[in-house]
């Protein structure tokens, strides 16, 4: 029997919950369970009144343990661990059972069998809060300096608003100097500004404020600690070479990324006349008035999109879509339009991404007099080189049903997209994950999206994919953010759901020292201990010893165990 | 159907599903959210990762009544271990073996991979699953 004494409450959730699973059978099933002391039905849980009577209910009847059968736990796990907070129960006895994603909505065709699941489902998390310590939060200080890796517009931007809320910046940039891809540019889409006049302004910015430190031809070569206290050691090159040590608080990551650089003879890639997006994009910027390519008036240009984009074959295929190199071929068909107005434009595409208002610079290209032909994936456009070492290019346009063309061209461009840039060592040395686009990868696009596994590091700009100027500068702020909310309150509280040795069984064999790619596990004469600022909590660890010796809090052998009994016990 | 006896035809199997907190759960959620069926006998335990499953739990839960264990994986799209669906194949190789010595069939314990958008893929699987495992008849054989 047990001696606990655990408050249950059943949600209805409106109807959501309760229309399809008999939520006072289900009271009346588990309220004599081991443990249970309270259980009772509620129309919202989640409700103020609800809320308050839970606080009521563990204050009175000195509750030390508190189960809620209602939603996901995405939803309210924060919600009810604040609720026992409040009420003066250890937040981490709480346990969220999700009767409704995985119980009433899915079995809106089974009434009995969705009833008598939740009455499992419900018993497994009484089980488990059975088993449940209190457990403090991990409490480490913060270092109140943020170390930006890149001088592009990302880093540049993100160090001005760091050190705007008051942050000490290091600002690390491994070339001469600071601007990275944008302050090679001419006029940008979407705004027409020139990419060089925005990168000098931000420049400006940096240098008028004394927090920010910007070291050039330097780079990261060391990082130990955790998130709130990093030391990093910084190699600076050039005039005056030397190592400097800082200590930060976070880490943003602001590397940007690499032209897709086609092969040998990739769409005739070597030929006279067939150059890449960004040399395109230069070619331009350097033309003052109409265009010249190596001293020939261009009268002809024919662009072949999605070059390194959306590749399915080949090893290492890029399978992503750039997003940003539709809206600058067609950017750049415009400032064409404007220095030679009689050139024709021929667009071969395999689809058009210009995204949300971008549409007008698409349609104004058009109207402007440039050819869009829509080829399929399975036939790209060929280019070749005749006899008198002119251009053509044939291609089956899918829009006039499948119609051969042959188009001369004086200048192919090759609409080429981003590739992650090649810095192997630093994600070796921060340990950052890569996503399948070999892109640093965010815990979630949408809900978390400069965060990453590693806490106090953050990425930003085109370092995590593909993305225009003005979205980098977002992320950049984004990450400002994240960062500065963090380092600002003056300590950090990590989850303490992370892995534990058991030092009676342990007999320092050391199989689980390797397995750890966060470094969390660490053996000293004595015994094999986790670095608790270290262990992400990820439990990949517990299966590998072969003494069972290790678990992880929150989903131990005993917990997982005596959840397995009570969904299997008899109706 | 006068060759099915009435205890295979009454039979439901259980199946218990491992899932991970930030990948294959919220893939399982949407299957409810988007009411998508599948069979009650499925119950869900979320982790935070599946290579932290240790192979004996999969053991303890068939021969506790379980008839079948489902491990909704993360795939490539772990956010912890690089190398995670390389451990979590390990594990169920490790798993499949005890089962096997312990007499019961090595399909009693699947893998997939469910991203958190695999709604569909997820219900289609599990279902099969169920099917299979309803063919093989309860783990436990009284």
């Amino acid at each position: 029997m047990s001696d606990r004494r655990i408050g249950v409450y059943i949600c209805h959730c409106g109807g959501n919950i309760s229309d399809y699973v008999n939520v006072e059978t289900v009271r009346q099933a588990v309220a004599n369970e081991p443990g249970v002391v309270v259980a009772k039905t509620a129309m919202f849980s989640c409700s103020d009144a609800t809320q308050q009577e839970m606080i009521q209910d563990i204050r009175e009847q000195n509750l030390d343990g508190l189960v809620v059968a209602s939603c996901s736990p995405k939803l309210h796990l924060p919600t009810f661990r604040e609720v026992a907070r409040r009420a003066g129960l250890n937040p981490y006895r709480y346990t969220q059972v999700n009767i409704r994603e995985q119980c009433s909505w899915t079995h809106t065709n089974d009434h009995a069998g969705a009833t008598e699941k939740a009455v499992r489902l419900v018993r497994a998390g009484i089980a488990r809060t059975n088993l449940t310590d209190p457990l403090q939060p991990i409490v480490i200080d913060t270092v109140p300096a943020v170390l930006v890796v890149g001088a592009g517009i990302a880093g540049l931007r993100a160090a001005v608003g760091l050190a705007d809320l008051g942050l000490s910046v290091y600002l690390v940039e491994k070339s001469p100097a600071p601007g990275g891809r944008v302050g090679d540019f001419g006029a940008m889409y979407p705004h027409g500004k020139n990419g060089r006049q925005l990168i000098d302004r931000l420049v400006g910015e940096v240098r008028k404020r004394e927090l920010v430190t910007l070291f050039t031809n330097a780079e990261m070569v060391a990082k130990s600690g955790t998130i709130g206290s990093f030391n990093v050691k910084i190699r600076v090159g050039g005039k005056a070479p030397g190592e400097i040590n800082v200590d930060v608080g976070a880490i943003v990551v602001a590397t940007g990324f690499d032209n897709y650089q086609p092969a040998a003879d990739e769409y005739g890639y070597g030929m006279d006349g067939v150059i890449t997006l960004p040399e395109f994009k230069k070619l331009l910027d350097d033309n003052a008035g109409e265009l010249e390519y190596n001293s020939r008036q261009v009268k002809n240009i024919v662009y072949i999109y999605c070059v390194g984009s959306r590749q399915q074959d080949g090893e290492n295929p890029n399978k992503y879509c750039s997003r940003y190199c539709c809206n600058a071929a067609v950017h750049a068909s415009l400032q064409v339009s404007e220095k030679s107005p009689r050139a024709h434009q021929f667009h071969l595409y395999r689809d058009v991404r210009t995204y949300g208002k971008y549409e007008l610079m698409y349609n104004e290209a058009r109207e402007k007099g440039a050819v869009f032909c829509a080829f399929g994936g399975d036939e790209p456009p060929e280019v070749v080189s005749g006899p008198d070492g002119k251009l053509k290019v044939t291609v089956r346009d899918l829009l006039t049903y499948g119609e051969e063309l042959a188009i001369p061209a004086d200048l192919v461009v090759l609409v080429t997209g981003m590739v992650p840039a090649a810095n192997s060592w630093l994600t070796e040395l921060l340990k950052l994950p890569l996503g399948q686009d070999r892109f640093f990868n965010e815990i979630h696009p949408k809900l978390r999206p400069v965060e990453t596994m590693v806490d106090g590091v953050f990425i930003c700009g085109t370092c995590q994919g593909p993305k225009n100027s003005a979205e980098s500068v977002a992320s950049a702020l984004a990450a400002v953010s994240q960062g500065a909310s963090i380092l600002k309150k003056g300590y950090v509280e990590l989850e303490p759901l992370i892995a534990a040795v058991d030092p009676q069984a342990c007999d320092l064999c050391g199989d689980c020292l390797e397995t750890c790619p966060y470094s969390a596990i660490e053996q000293d004469t004595a015994a094999i201990r986790i670095n608790s600022a270290q262990c992400k909590g990820c439990g990949g660890c517990a299966p590998v010893c072969p003494k069972g010796a290790i678990n992880l809090k929150g989903y131990t052998d005993g917990q997982v165990k005596s959840m397995i009994d009570a969904l299997l016990k008899e109706i | 159907m006068t060759n099915v006896t009435n205890e295979g035809k009454d039979f439901n199997p259980k199946i218990l599903a491992f899932s991970t907190n930030n990948i294959s759960d919220p893939g399982i959620d949407l299957a409810g959210s988007s009411h998508l069926h599948y069979p009650p006998g499925v119950m869900v335990m979320s982790m935070p990762c599946t290579s932290g499953i240790k192979p004996e739990w999969v053991l303890y839960a068939v021969e506790k009544g379980f008839d079948g264990v489902f491990i909704a994986a993360d795939g490539e799209e772990c956010a912890y271990l690089p190398d995670c669906a390389e451990r979590t194949t390990h594990m169920i190789k490790r798993a499949q073996a005890m089962l096997q010595q312990k007499g019961y069939d090595p399909q009693r314990l699947r893998m997939s991979a469910i991203c958190s958008v695999c709604a569909g893929p997820f219900t289609s699987q599990i279902k099969e699953f169920h099917q299979t495992l309803k063919n093989l008849g309860p783990a436990r054989k009284e």
